[in-house]
């Protein structure tokens, strides 16, 4: 498959690679200056988070990280498409949609670092916890879709569901139960494929035989691509999509096309299955570079901006390396916390058990030790 | 010809011979080829056997096990690898519905040599739903066999055997434990190795038995050596289905104690299983109840609180003096 995106004719691009604007008669970028410049901050800051993680990685602080290097614009872009009465169902790696539905770096870190497996209310933020076991996560989406059309949440104000997926995550029976599901009951949900080419070390062509957006027409509802390294395509298409789910038009399967710019987390090795050449191609395509250039070129973004932007960037990253290292340990009795609503005899007597063994330590190492 | 092995090298190297001498034998699963597995246990395979025997699969683990099932009723000896305990899930639907029981149904006249690699259990800082110890899942379904190894040279000769068996195996890698290396005769015939169905007494002893599998023989020998007051017997289950009872009794009649450790959660366990049928088999041998020492029944912890989770040798050794104490 060619993965050069802009000779692609279906491919929806709003801003080229060298950061001119283009129009398109069905998603118009009706966007402020102001909004412009603040994709472009989420853009800077987004990247910083991950570039500090991966270093807290490297040194040991994180235990592990995905990093969302090269996936900023299709992140942010459908992340500011959201509304805050919509919800997210994310995969792991959304770290820049996780910034957009204001869930703290914290939380994030908190997770990878290994002193939780949720770190976030799902509620609060209107995004689902993180999602490691490939595709489930799709299921849920579209289950709690059907929930918004029953409580007749629909219309112009109501609610309209996101969630988010890799291309390897196309090949699970879950994500495709739910684009069915989803179009038979007319789910107002939609699918947001991140395409950055790579399941770990498989290629697209070992999880699929057609364009991922095509498969959609199969289950009877519309498929889009769009270039995931532009930033407004993200947001023009991922709100539309939105909006005709909300107005009880059904689901859209989105495909952002892009690029994972780094490892598949801090434990892959990508040497040992991808060229170089590629990467480089792909650099050629940055999502932040490009948005630099269009907004210095029309004069929307001047120096003093750009300059705190980088400012604010330094700041966050100082406060990232820190909160890593501040954030708690947890306790051992954590353990047993919440695994059940209500009081269950086992849990019961093995925290009391287990807190006793600890106490034994502490008296032990009052007398000396054992 | 004697080398000496990591257990991840050490069944690569089984699965190896095992490709050269049966031309029936795939390996298949995510990021077995190129790359040889996110622990490179297929590392070379994919080069020396080609993409038709090393299969890169879909990211789809239930398509993993039904296309090994059509596989294995067409005359192949399919190996799969599922990349983490937490994964399998997916494809439990195909495992325990159709894998397990069709032989039975069909009477015999279907064999499904299928083998499930799964690297499991705790102890590496991993994120969740990769660290997990299903094995009981698997222990309880019928026509399902399954083992786990602890060290280089079963991990080189049962990967083998599983891979011979007419049965289908789940094959459990201690995940924690694939750099521990041993010296492997990887020249000898294979009909020289232990029977992968047969416990081992791992460590002899006379006071008590202390019965592990997988990760948890490292820690039971270890427990074993601490303690200088007992001599502690140590066996290592490695068949976790069917298990070899003539062995665990034998031991517990010498010892009148028994001790049995894994990182599962206790409740329901494998731990439980042993316990109740060493209490029937052996009661009048028993100098006090079987204690168990595990994994507690909550949903495998994050990454920080594992050390607490996981059984170390001291919760071990506070078993063993439970043991001793009745
Ligand atoms: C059910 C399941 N199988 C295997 C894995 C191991 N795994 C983690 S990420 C990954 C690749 C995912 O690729 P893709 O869906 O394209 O998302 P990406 O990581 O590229 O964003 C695999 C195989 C998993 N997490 N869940």
């Amino acid at each position: 498959m060619s993965d050069t995106a802009h000779e692609d004719p279906e491919l929806i691009q709003l801003l080229t690679p060298e950061g001119e604007l283009r129009e398109h008669p069905d998603y118009p970028l009706d966007l402020s200056h102001e909004e412009m410049r603040g994709l472009y901050r989420d853009l800077v800051l987004v990247r910083r988070i991950d570039t500090e993680a991966v270093a807290l990685q490297r040194v040991g602080e994180l235990g592990l990280w995905a990093s969302l290097l090269g996936q900023e614009a299709a992140q942010v872009g459908s992340g500011r498409a959201l509304r805050s009465n919509d919800m997210a169902f994310p995969s792991y790696r959304d770290h820049g949609v996780a910034w957009c539905r204001g869930v703290d770096h914290k939380a994030l870190l908190a997770l990878y670092r290994g002193v939780t497996n949720g770190g976030w209310d799902p509620a609060e933020h209107g995004f689902h916890l993180y999602t490691i076991v490939i595709g489930t996560q799709a299921l849920h989406a579209t289950g709690y879709a059907m929930g918004i059309q029953r409580d007749g949440a629909v219309g112009e104000d109501g609610s309209a569901v996101i969630t988010y997926f890799g291309d390897g995550a196309t090949s699970q029976g879950d994500t495709n139960e739910a684009f069915n599901y989803a179009a038979v009951n007319n789910a107002p949900v939609v699918f947001f494929c991140q395409n950055n080419q790579w399941a770990i070390s498989e290629p697209l062509e070992r999880q699929s035989r057609v364009p991922i957006y095509r498969r959609a027409a199969g289950f009877g509802f519309p498929g889009v691509r769009l270039d995931g390294n532009d930033v407004f395509a993200s947001l023009a298409v991922t709100r539309s999509a939105l909006q005709h789910a909300r107005e009880g038009q059904g689901p859209t399967l989105i495909e952002a096309f892009t690029y994972r710019m780094g490892a598949h987390t801090t434990n892959d090795d990508p040497t040992r299955y991808r060229v170089s050449a590629e990467l480089e191609e792909w650099r050629l395509k940055d999502p932040i570079a490009r948005l630099h250039a269009f907004l210095t070129r029309e004069g929307i973004a001047d120096e003093a901006f750009l300059k705190g932007v980088e400012a604010e960037a330094e700041e966050l990253g100082e406060s990232v390396r820190r909160d890593c290292r501040e954030l708690p340990e947890p306790d051992p009795l954590d353990i047993f916390h919440e695994v059940y609503a209500e009081p269950h005899v086992h849990i019961d007597r093995q925290r009391a058990e287990f807190a006793d063994y600890l106490a034994s330590f502490e008296d032990a190492g009052a007398e000396g030790g054992r | 010809m004697g080398s000496n092995l990591t257990i991840g090298k050490a069944i690569n190297a089984g699965l190896r011979r095992a490709m050269e001498t049966d031309p029936k034998v795939l390996v298949m699963g995510e990021d077995v080829g190129k790359l040889g597995g996110v622990f490179r246990v297929t590392d070379g395979l994919h080069k020396d056997f080609g993409a038709d025997r090393v299969i890169d699969t879909p990211l789809a683990e239930s398509g993993i096990i039904g296309t090994a099932i059509g596989l294995a009723l067409r005359g192949y000896r399919p190996v799969c690898e599922i990349q983490f305990d937490g994964f399998f899930f997916p494809a439990t639907n195909q495992t325990f519905t159709q894998l397990a029981k069709m032989r039975a149904r069909s009477g015999g006249s279907v064999k499904l040599p299928v083998v499930l690699r799964i690297p499991y259990g705790g102890g590496i800082g991993a994120v969740e739903h990769h660290s997990e110890s299903p094995e009981a899942y698997f222990a309880h379904t019928a026509g399902l066999r399954v083992v786990t190894v602890a060290n280089a040279v079963d991990a080189y000769w049962m990967i083998q055997q599983a891979i011979t068996s007419d049965d289908p195996v789940v094959f459990f890698e201690p995940k924690r434990r694939y750099y521990e290396k041993a010296d492997v005769d990887t020249a000898a015939a294979v009909d020289s190795a232990t029977p992968m169905g047969a416990a081992r007494v791992a460590r002899p002893g006379a006071d008590a038995t202390l019965l592990a599998y997988g990760p948890m023989v490292k820690t039971a020998l270890q427990a074993a050596e601490a303690d200088t007051d007992h001599s502690i017997e140590v066996v290592d289950l490695r068949s976790l289905s069917p298990v070899d009872y003539d062995t665990v009794c034998a031991s517990v009649r010498r010892t009148g104690r028994l001790v049995i450790a894994h990182e599962a959660p206790l409740s329901h366990g494998i731990g439980a299983e042993v316990a109740a049928r060493v209490t029937e088999e052996c009661f009048y041998h028993l100098e006090a109840p079987v204690v168990r020492v595990g994994g507690f029944d909550t949903p495998y912890p994050p990454s920080r609180l594992e050390e607490h989770y996981l059984p170390d040798l001291d919760r071990v050794l506070d078993g063993v003096d439970r043991a001793f104490a009745f």
